[in-house]
């Protein structure tokens, strides 16, 4: 029998990164920015969260640490990183008016090396006696649930387990997509993604409106990363770790079509999908559960080809999705 | 008086820039990417600026062998360079070289293991030839045929396709791992080196070197003196003008994406049965991404692409040389790479485009004197 309560909250804890980096880049595509550099971002998101908890907990005595500033160092330190990172790219790409897949992979060497390289090197850098970077106190904010979840059973297992971060991104997705499909500066936003020379005859300002939603995007991608370290590896950090999970973030966006509230179930799915391996009783064959890693791509591959047949006027990437505007070019 | 508020810059686009104005632009650009890289390094080693480079050069050219392996990793980064080039020429987003090279690795290992004592060595060298070439062909014909026919996105395609290869690597790693249980392919027919490439002079990087050579010019002929180059500039200028001028767009396409997956499939190719004689999942090295950032820097010129991946690969070489000698991460050399990176993309607008600041109230009435 397939263990669904020990499979549903493993699959919302890988999903949980995913869903805020797939939530922050539909609102960064919804302007016709492509950001590849999404991987790159969460990474420097996770990283500088990481220093600002690392600088924290080692300068604090471990009784008198409060558990308000453990939260809120990481988190505005995570947020700031991003922002930078979300900054550079429309710096490049909006007012220089750079390639976008350029840019944005160029962010990707850039944000990961930057992660790799102060995960590495941070101990060193701070001249601290530190084995590892281990935030066993900033994590055990992170992780608190409400304490009387353990006692629900099956319910509180799988609707009460999670850290504050997995609900933030909940939230998150649900005010996105409420913003695109309901408010008026949504539409705009839609509007400088679909066709920038129409918003701006209609007076929208686009370049403001693509450095808001690429800068916003960005932070929240980067809450992904911090999630990610805080949360699901328990404060650790280990360089790599983080692996492939900011393209699978991008696979989502194209996987919902668009739409931040489809976001929450389609990401819970592909981490369900990407530790499916786990549970899959293969025996002794092992070669096969790499076969089931591939799942989530195969599956983007089909929503991509699908969508394509089908030409259904809602369904489509956003018409100016990667190609840069300037007003005096059409 | 006129109330309209005139903007401090106002932009235009340039006419082209004669060639020597605008490479001097690019090197003014890469100049002031490395005082900032210097700069950087100092912040967090606190050594002198000028010894870190010396410490890069030395990495990089001390010895004839790091000499070697740099030519080496430079000539690799190229032929992936060169592979993407004509999908961009065509403005098809090939970002899936990642993919490519891995597939070509795996025929390439696959025709190792599986067929030595079967065929003669000599005839097995070109089986692994035709295998790689056609498996990254293949990997890249797929995007090629869903953007051709439905318009398919193939940026997000080739970049999905990348994990599906990367998978099914990881895959027969295990079916083929050796020995058993340990998660490494190990070193393929190590004792009989049946379909090893043969050492010249003793040196077995130099024959990759000259392959890639070779198909460096190849493919500055090809994208400047044939039909086929002809036909992939005129698809990505307009594809519509090419439709008009009875060019079949879908088949330049296709036709296109083989030739760049087949070339990233002979790299896999070099990478396995020239040096490594190994396969791993991490084999290719991100050499598909960094290639598009490689090939995009020389503006699409095979000629201008080997001293932009020779700058590549000097930079990571370097820095991890650096990193080396002060007991820091390896992942330095990506920071260096991206933060030059960030300095090129950011000088292209100031090729295109030109800026007029807005004329200060006296210069204006000067001039205005001055014309009476």
């Amino acid at each position: 029998m397939f263990d669904f309560i020990a499979f549903i909250p493993r699959a919302v804890t890988q999903g949980v990164p995913l869903m805020l980096g797939s939530t922050g880049e539909t609102l960064t595509q919804k302007s016709g920015n492509l950001n590849l550099g999404l991987p790159g971002v969460m990474y420097v998101g996770a990283i500088c969260g990481v220093i600002g908890s690392f600088i924290y907990e080692t300068g604090t005595p471990a009784e008198s640490i409060n558990g308000f500033l453990a939260v809120m160092i990481p988190l505005l330190s995570c947020l700031a990183g991003s922002l930078l990172m979300g900054l550079l790219y429309c710096f490049l790409t909006v007012t220089l008016r750079a390639n976008q897949n350029v840019t944005g992979l160029a962010m990707t060497t850039f944000g990961v090396g930057f992660g790799n390289f102060f995960g590495g090197s941070l101990i060193k850098l701070t001249d601290s006696e530190v084995p590892s970077i281990a935030l066993s106190a900033t994590s055990s904010y992170f992780k608190a649930t409400l304490p009387f979840a353990d006692k629900l059973g099956w319910f509180g297992e799988i609707f009460l387990s999670y850290g504050m971060l997995a609900y933030i991104a909940i939230v998150i997705a649900i005010i996105s997509s409420y913003f695109l499909k309901r408010t008026r500066p949504g539409l705009n936003l839609r509007a400088v993604g679909e066709d920038p020379a129409t918003a701006d005859a209609a007076g929208i300002n686009v370049t403001r409106y693509k450095y808001k939603a690429t800068c916003i995007g960005c932070m929240i991608a980067g809450l992904g990363g911090l999630y990610y370290v805080m949360d699901y590896s328990s404060g650790i950090w280990s360089n790599d770790a983080f692996g492939d999970r900011g393209w699978l973030a991008i696979a989502l966006v194209i996987f919902t079509m668009w739409r931040p509230a489809v976001g929450i179930v389609a990401s819970i799915l592909f981490g369900g999908l990407y530790i499916l391996y786990l549970f899959i009783p293969t025996g002794t064959n092992l070669a096969v559960k790499e076969l089931y890693k591939m799942l989530p791509y195969l599956v983007t591959i089909a929503v991509l080809i699908i969508v394509s047949l089908k030409k259904s006027r809602e369904n489509q990437p956003p018409a100016h999705l990667g190609l840069s505007y300037f007003r005096e070019e059409r | 008086m006129n109330k309209t508020r005139e903007p401090l810059v106002h932009i235009s686009r340039r006419d082209t820039l004669p060639w020597y104005k605008a490479w001097g632009i690019r090197a003014a650009a890469i100049a002031a990417a490395l005082v900032v890289c210097a700069v950087i390094t100092t912040l967090l080693t606190g050594e002198n600026p000028i010894e870190v480079y010396a410490a890069m050069i030395d990495g990089n050219f001390g010895t004839s062998r790091r000499i070697w392996v740099l030519l080496q990793n430079v000539a690799m980064l190229l032929i992936v360079s060169l592979a993407v080039t004509p999908a961009f020429k065509m403005r098809f987003w090939n970002i899936g070289g990642e993919g490519q090279i891995m597939m070509g690795c795996l025929a390439t290992a696959a025709c190792m293991i599986c067929l030595p004592g079967v065929v003669p060595n000599w005839l097995l060298i070109i089986i692994m030839v035709i295998a790689s070439a056609t498996a990254g062909g293949i990997w890249g014909l797929i995007p090629a045929f869903f953007k051709a026919k439905w318009n398919t996105n193939e940026t997000l395609f080739t970049l999905m396709m990348n994990y599906v290869a990367t998978q099914l690597v990881a895959f027969f790693i295990i079916i083929w791992e050796s020995p058993k249980g340990s998660g490494h392919v190990g070193i393929i027919n190590a004792d009989s080196q049946i379909g090893w490439f043969p050492t010249i002079g003793g040196n077995k990087y130099m024959l990759n070197v000259l392959i890639v050579a070779v198909i460096t010019a190849a493919m500055y002929v090809y994208l400047k003196y044939t039909k086929h180059g002809y036909e992939i500039s005129v698809v990505g200028e307009s594809e519509r003008t090419a439709r008009y001028v009875g060019i079949k767009v879908e088949r330049v396409i296709m036709r296109t994406m083989i030739i760049s997956g087949a070339l990233c499939g002979i790299t896999g190719l070099l990478l396995v049965a020239g040096t490594d004689h190994t396969i791993t999942t991490t084999l290719s090295a991100s050499r598909g991404f960094t290639a598009v950032m490689v090939s995009w820097l020389a503006k699409f010129s095979p000629i201008f692409m080997v001293f932009t991946s020779l700058l590549i690969e000097f930079l990571g070489r370097g820095a991890s040389e650096i990193a080396t000698d002060f007991g820091l991460n390896e992942a330095f050399g990506d920071i260096l790479t991206g933060v030059i990176l960030f300095f090129i993309i950011g000088c292209e607008f100031f090729i295109t485009y030109r800026l007029h600041f807005r004329k200060s109230a006296a210069h204006e009435a000067k001039e205005a004197a001055e014309n009476v």
